[in-house]
């Protein structure tokens, strides 16, 4: 890490206080206060249109402040000089189009920007950590080709390596995992967690829940207000999730643990469930047994099966 | 990661550059004539004398001309494409092409215009520069000051350069209205019509010594000033959010932009009129050759430009010599032509265009 972090050993990487924004004059977010812990990675989650997205670049000072303010490692963020809160904080947006004619590469380069002189070449740090960044990505071997010839999974991948190639203590991702076919999303997991081991520090705005429980933590937020904020192995933030998504969603213990990567195991299981009436054969036997209730599809699955 | 390959693009259309400025030299109103026999066998010394006159005073400077107004369209056109992250962005969007309209039709009703000022397309350009140097530096003068407030008014129509969508909005909206003031003063003096059409069409047939200095001069100046900021095209290329989280300035960028993209197409209208379609071809036509970084894409869209520019010109003066075609006339068919075929062939897929 580089002599510009204030405190390195801030136990709070990111701290929202109070915070409000407003895009165009909608109101987005209503006075959002949270703290996320440093080393630790919290993963945002909440209906759409809760403002995750919203609140994910408002952390990463991307956007003005109706209210309230943001501070990275204990000082606000108005006050870090440009170059040094980019190279503090790196944000990667969700599925942005551009860059077409760039190769993997040069999208990768692209990280360093806040690393180098105006007009410096890239120096041979830059170069390995670009070359680092599209090996932890997978996506070194077509580092020469441009953007326009990668498919969306490549693509993502790129613009994962462009994310890590700045070497940020913090990074902000928001759905980092759209296109990833599951073995990539079990690789870019391992990553997420060597990049915690090391004390990165790793918030994500995930609509996957099932993908949200491997977080260390939850911010559930919506209607712009957060709802509840706790480990994600926790009961009580399993619950909170529950209501948020109006009880149409069950967070269950799996029975067996399944393991990814070698280490990461998944305990939970989030599973929707289906309004009464909306899936014809199940709506009958179970809409008696559970009057006015949502089901889930295995409630529903059960019905069926004790019907025939 | 194509370093190689575009520096090796770059040296051919240079070298491409350098075969039309023979060929161009050589062509004039009695057709293609090699420049070695012109100089060195004159039937007599009168004609020697007027043929080296003809060569160096007249067909070089408008050749160099011709070659330093396609570079300046190049450029700002490749600036253009890349601050407004839209393949279908041209040099004239922010309304210089129109304000310079504007201010040429007022020049030529307040100085009386009549249709020999401009001359037809037809005329041979050295008596026209001739005769009324005065006349045109006032022309261009206007047209360079008119682009320049077009360019001003559409910032501040925008309220500065902090959002792209709306300076491109503020661009068409100026566009637009400034066109309709063009009509309408038109519609009142009818006599500068005619000469009106030569600068619509775009024309290289007044271009001089100091013209083609002066475009070559702002030619170098933008392509490296826009050489100098193509990392931010570069970050801007993954949106706006992506290249203010790397700690790019944008405003200051944007400005800085904005102030190049004025500058050169000012300079390059100023000189020759509205030649079309260059501005827009020629960064296209390089991605299509090597696709590369702007850092590159800004000497190689300059280089582009002023080799489809110049070809274009000569073709424009070689083909019916006597007579003249209008070259954005030209520049239109052959740009449009390639790239069409560009992309019939699919090479331009995923760009957008």
């Amino acid at each position: 890490m580089r002599g510009d972090v204030v405190n390195p050993s801030h136990p709070v990487a990111l701290a929202a206080q109070g915070v409000s924004v407003r895009l165009g004059r909608h109101p987005v977010l209503h006075g959002v206060t949270a703290a996320l812990p440093r080393g630790r990675w919290t993963c945002l989650v909440g209906p759409n249109g809760a403002g995750k997205s919203t609140l994910l670049k408002a952390l990463a000072g991307l956007l003005p402040l109706h209210g309230g303010r943001v501070e990275l490692l204990g000082r606000a963020l108005q006050d870090w000089p440009r170059r040094a809160r980019a190279r503090t904080v790196a944000w990667l947006g969700q599925a942005e189009p551009g860059g077409d004619d760039l190769t993997a590469w040069d999208v990768a380069m692209l990280g360093r920007l806040p690393h180098q002189p105006w007009l410096a070449a890239a120096s041979a740090a830059d170069r390995a950590a670009v070359e680092q960044a599209l090996r932890q990505t997978q996506a070194w071997d077509w580092r020469a080709r441009p953007l326009a010839q990668l498919s969306g999974g490549q693509r993502q991948r790129v613009l994962l390596a462009r994310l890590l190639a700045v070497q940020a203590p913090i990074l902000l991702m928001d759905e980092p995992l759209a296109h990833l076919d599951p073995p990539h999303q079990a690789d870019w997991l391992a990553l997420v967690r060597a990049l915690t081991r090391q004390g990165q520090t790793v918030v994500t705005v995930l609509h996957e829940l099932n993908m949200a429980l491997h977080a260390d933590e939850l911010l559930i937020l919506d209607a712009g207000r957060v709802r509840h904020q706790g480990p994600a192995d926790d009961p009580a933030t399993h619950r909170a999730l529950e209501r948020v998504f109006e009880q149409r969603v069950a967070v269950q213990a799996l029975d067996v643990e399944t393991t990814v990567a070698g280490d990461v195991g998944a305990r939970w299981v989030v599973v929707p469930k289906v309004p009464v009436g909306a899936e014809g054969g199940c709506a009958a036997g179970a809409a008696r047994a559970h009057p006015g209730a949502f089901i889930s599809k295995e409630v529903c699955h059960a019905h069926r099966t004790w019907n025939r | 990661m194509n370093a190689r390959r575009a520096a090796g693009v770059l040296l051919a259309l240079l070298a491409a550059a350098a075969g039309l400025l023979a060929l161009a030299v050589s062509v004039g109103s009695q057709g293609l004539e090699p420049v070695w026999t012109l100089l060195a066998s004159p039937p007599n010394e009168g004609q020697a004398a007027l043929a080296a006159q003809i060569v160096w005073e007249i067909r070089l400077p408008r050749a160099l001309g011709a070659w330093a107004a396609g570079a300046l369209l190049g450029v700002a056109g490749a600036v253009a494409q890349g601050l407004f992250r839209n393949p279908l962005a041209d040099p004239f969007l922010l309304g210089s092409a129109a304000g310079a309209s504007l201010a040429v039709a007022l020049a030529l009703v307040a100085l009386g215009g009549s249709a020999g000022m401009l001359g037809g397309a037809g005329a041979p350009g050295w008596s026209v520069l001739s005769s009324s140097l005065w006349v045109r530096l006032g022309l261009t003068g206007a047209a360079f000051v008119g682009a320049l407030a077009a360019v001003l008014l559409t910032l501040a129509l925008a309220r500065g350069v902090q959002h792209t969508l709306r300076l491109l909005l503020a661009g068409v909206v100026v566009g637009v209205v400034l066109g309709a003031g063009t009509q309408a003063v038109l519609l009142l003096a009818p006599d500068a019509l005619q000469a009106m059409q030569a600068f619509l069409l775009g024309s290289t047939a007044f271009v001089g010594w100091p013209s083609a200095g002066l475009m070559l001069a702002a030619a170098a100046l933008c392509t490296a000033a826009a050489t100098l900021l193509a990392r931010a095209l570069d970050a801007l290329a993954l949106g706006e959010a992506t290249a203010a989280s790397l700690g790019m300035p944008l405003a200051t960028l944007r400005l800085a932009l904005v102030a190049v993209l004025a500058l050169a197409t000012a300079s390059a209208v100023a000189q020759t009129g509205l030649i079309a379609f260059v501005g827009l071809a020629a960064p296209h036509l390089v991605r299509a050759l090597v696709p590369t970084t702007h850092g590159w894409l800004m000497a190689l869209a300059a280089a582009m430009g002023g080799a489809l520019l110049l070809a274009a010109d000569t073709l424009a003066r070689g083909w019916l010599a006597p007579q003249e075609l209008p070259v954005g006339v030209l520049t239109a068919v052959l740009g449009g032509g390639y790239l069409l075929w560009l992309m019939h062939r699919g090479r331009l897929r995923g760009q957008g265009a």
